[in-house]
């Protein structure tokens, strides 16, 4: 940090997106952003609001409901030397588009013996929380994170949200940014002047000294205030925002086991087979001598995601479940 | 290449093609070439007629039965081979083997072995050409069983929504590897399918590589020129099995041979001689010819080397920042 006092100001992850959108398209004419309803409508969650105005349909190019071709649209358009950034509406239903995405985009340099890179950025609300039932409430972003070939990252904060972008679209791979929506109308502050981050590197986003509480994504504002929570108990909990999902950032990992020796991990995806799973054993597999209590996970009940809002907040991670879990691994 | 020349390169890229495909299926016997093998023997006159309408700048999408494909755009044969090889001097650096090849030189995207996964990627390519104001066209090859897939009917909405410079190649060779096309669709007439998106259709000889040659010289004349979109149907038949492992229980030996009567290569044959185009002798040479150039490209497969194992977690992520 320099002395000089930077200015800042106060911005919704909502617009740091669309400022990160329209900051790069100003700068590359081969940045596009196509997907349903980003155009007229302005986007489904308001992200590209005003955009089409400003840049008109070739470049804000709304799309059919037919996300199997305009992901491999994408795929295609990157190949071909454009660098498009491709909405689909919710990781919901980028099932939908399953086909290209792992098929396709996460293949192509490799089967091609390194001669088709594929530059493509797709970005996709995701999670729970807004009373919108089982089919629009996934979490699958653990699952995109097993595949080889892509890079996925989970911006839970403005500064993410609106520095991750540029990164993206200069990395010659596919990568993924799961946008949980559940962080659209959060606030947060960002300086003036700004510069992309990196895509690779999990951040600590509170110290702490007793226990480690790792998580990403929309789960990261619910295990910022549990840490408050703790603190009001006299326990130092040390926050890990992990950013990426693939790759995962280990060194990271093990170095906040090795100061606390006590972590929880918080992700909104269910256990079995999930990234928690993943973390868990990572830290195990390494990092098991530190461990002065078992590895606790906090994650979604192993049900689809219900309508009503009391039985919606119970399937869900809370804030006093992570609370009780590290109270818990504190022996109290 | 005058047009005396023409309708003999026409003979001949169909001829290397047969030629490179028999002994694919001799390699594979003998254990060379391994996993999934499927050979184009049969459908010459589609790739040939095709792709000579093309040109460098124009991009091409495959399917996994793409040999045939390759060589006609122009990819080398002795890359091709080493690539069923494995053999890192193959045109994927032996990655991607038989179904996966790929060429930036040529401009060939795959070698794409997801029935219909090529058909996105074909309308995107079109896309950038689009929008930084090249005049390429992209041809895309599929076989009659990818209009089930929904990718197919989404990518021909797409083009034909957007106006884009593709030119959809179906291979109707009857079989989606032993299902028949009147036991998968309830529309077997497959043009009528890409009319309803609004775009020309047509259907074409694919067993004769002059109404090939001709048809795909006037489709890409007016992709290239605005016309948007076109469809192609060829009307063409697989001689061999579907894959190595293919005991052909769903059709009949006489429909086989009904088929062969009609050889894309021995019926051209026949219409050069009596057109006193080739004779006897200049088929042998051309034979001759072809079969060197094929002893050269297995020569080459051989002596290529095996990527060392060190290397195996390449070409996951690119290597430099491009």
């Amino acid at each position: 940090m320099t002395d000089v006092a930077t200015e800042t100001r106060t911005i919704t992850y909502r617009e740091a997106v669309r400022e990160a959108i329209r900051s790069a398209m100003l700068e590359d004419d081969r940045v596009f952003l196509m997907g349903e309803d980003v155009g007229r409508y302005g986007g489904c969650y308001a992200v590209s609001k005003g955009l089409l105005e400003e840049f008109g349909p070739e470049r804000i190019r709304d799309t059919p409901l037919s996300e199997a071709a305009f992901v491999g649209a994408g795929i295609g358009a990157a190949l071909g030397g454009m660098r498009p950034i491709v909405e689909v509406m919710t990781v919901n239903f980028s099932l939908l588009a399953l086909d290209q995405i792992v098929n396709t985009a996460a293949v192509y340099l490799h089967m091609s013996g390194g001669q088709f890179n594929v530059p493509l950025v797709i970005r996709m609300a995701t999670g729970a929380g807004r009373q919108v039932a089982a089919q629009h409430s996934h979490s699958l972003e653990g699952w995109y994170g097993h595949i080889p070939g892509i890079k996925v990252v989970t911006p839970a904060t403005v500064e993410d949200a609106r520095w991750m972008l540029p990164t993206a679209l200069a990395d010659p791979d596919p990568v993924i940014i799961f946008e949980h929506a559940g962080l659209y109308n959060s606030e947060g502050t960002l300086p003036d002047q700004g510069a992309p981050v990196d895509l690779e590197t999990a951040r600590i986003r509170r110290r702490g000294s007793d226990i480690s509480l790792v998580t990403y994504g929309g789960s990261l504002p619910k295990a910022m205030t549990a840490s408050e929570e703790l603190a009001r108990d006299g326990i130092s909990a040390e926050v890990l925002d992990l950013r990426s999902l693939r790759p995962i950032d280990t060194a990271a990992l093990l170095s906040t086991v090795a100061s606390t020796h006590r972590v929880v991990i918080i992700d909104e995806g269910w256990k079995t087979a999930g990234i928690s799973a993943e973390i868990s054993s990572r830290i195990a597999e390494e990092a098991i001598w530190e461990l002065d209590a078992p590895i606790r996970r906090v994650c979604s009940e192993e049900v689809p995601i219900p309508y009503p809002r009391h039985l919606e907040e119970a399937a869900l991670p809370q804030v006093d479940e992570i609370v009780a879990a590290a109270r818990e691994l504190m022996g109290g | 290449m005058g047009a005396d020349t023409h309708r003999l390169d026409l003979l001949r890229g169909m001829l290397r093609i047969r030629r490179f495909e028999e002994r694919c299926a001799q390699l594979y016997q003998a254990e060379k070439i391994r996993g999934f093998l499927h050979l184009y023997i049969g459908e010459e006159a589609v790739a040939v007629g095709v792709m000579g309408a093309l040109e460098p700048r124009d991009a091409v999408v495959a399917t996994y039965r793409e040999h045939g494909h390759a060589l006609a755009r122009g990819v080398d044969p002795g890359a091709v081979m080493a690539e069923m090889y494995g053999k890192q001097q193959g045109c994927s650096g032996g990655r991607g083997g038989s179904m996966h090849l790929f060429d930036a030189a040529t401009r060939f995207y795959g070698g794409n072995a997801i029935v219909g996964g090529g058909l996105p990627l074909a309308v995107g390519l079109a896309l950038a050409d689009r929008l930084t104001g090249r005049r390429g066209v992209t041809a895309v090859f599929f076989g009659e069983g990818a209009v089930a897939e929904g990718e197919f009917h989404e990518a021909m909405n797409l083009a034909a929504l957007w106006d884009l410079p593709v030119l959809f190649n179906c291979e109707n060779n009857l079989y989606a590897m032993g299902t028949a096309l009147d036991r998968s669709e309830s529309q077997t007439k497959l043009t009528l399918k890409a009319a309803s998106y609004g775009m020309p259709a047509w259907e074409v000889d694919g067993m004769d590589v002059l109404a090939v040659d001709e048809a795909a010289r006037m489709a890409v004349e007016s992709v290239r020129c605005g016309g948007g979109p076109h469809f192609l149907e060829f009307r063409t038949y697989r001689f061999r099995a579907h894959s190595m492992f293919d005991p052909e229980l769903y059709r009949s030996r006489d429909e086989v041979e009904n088929w062969r009567s009609r050889d894309p290569v021995e019926s051209f044959k026949v219409v050069l001689m009596a057109d006193g185009e080739i004779d006897e002798e200049a088929w042998v040479a051309m034979e001759e010819e072809v079969g060197a150039e094929l002893d050269g490209a297995v020569a080459f497969a051989e002596a290529g080397t095996w990527e060392p194992e060190e290397e195996l977690t390449r070409f996951v992520y690119s290597e430099v920042r491009r």
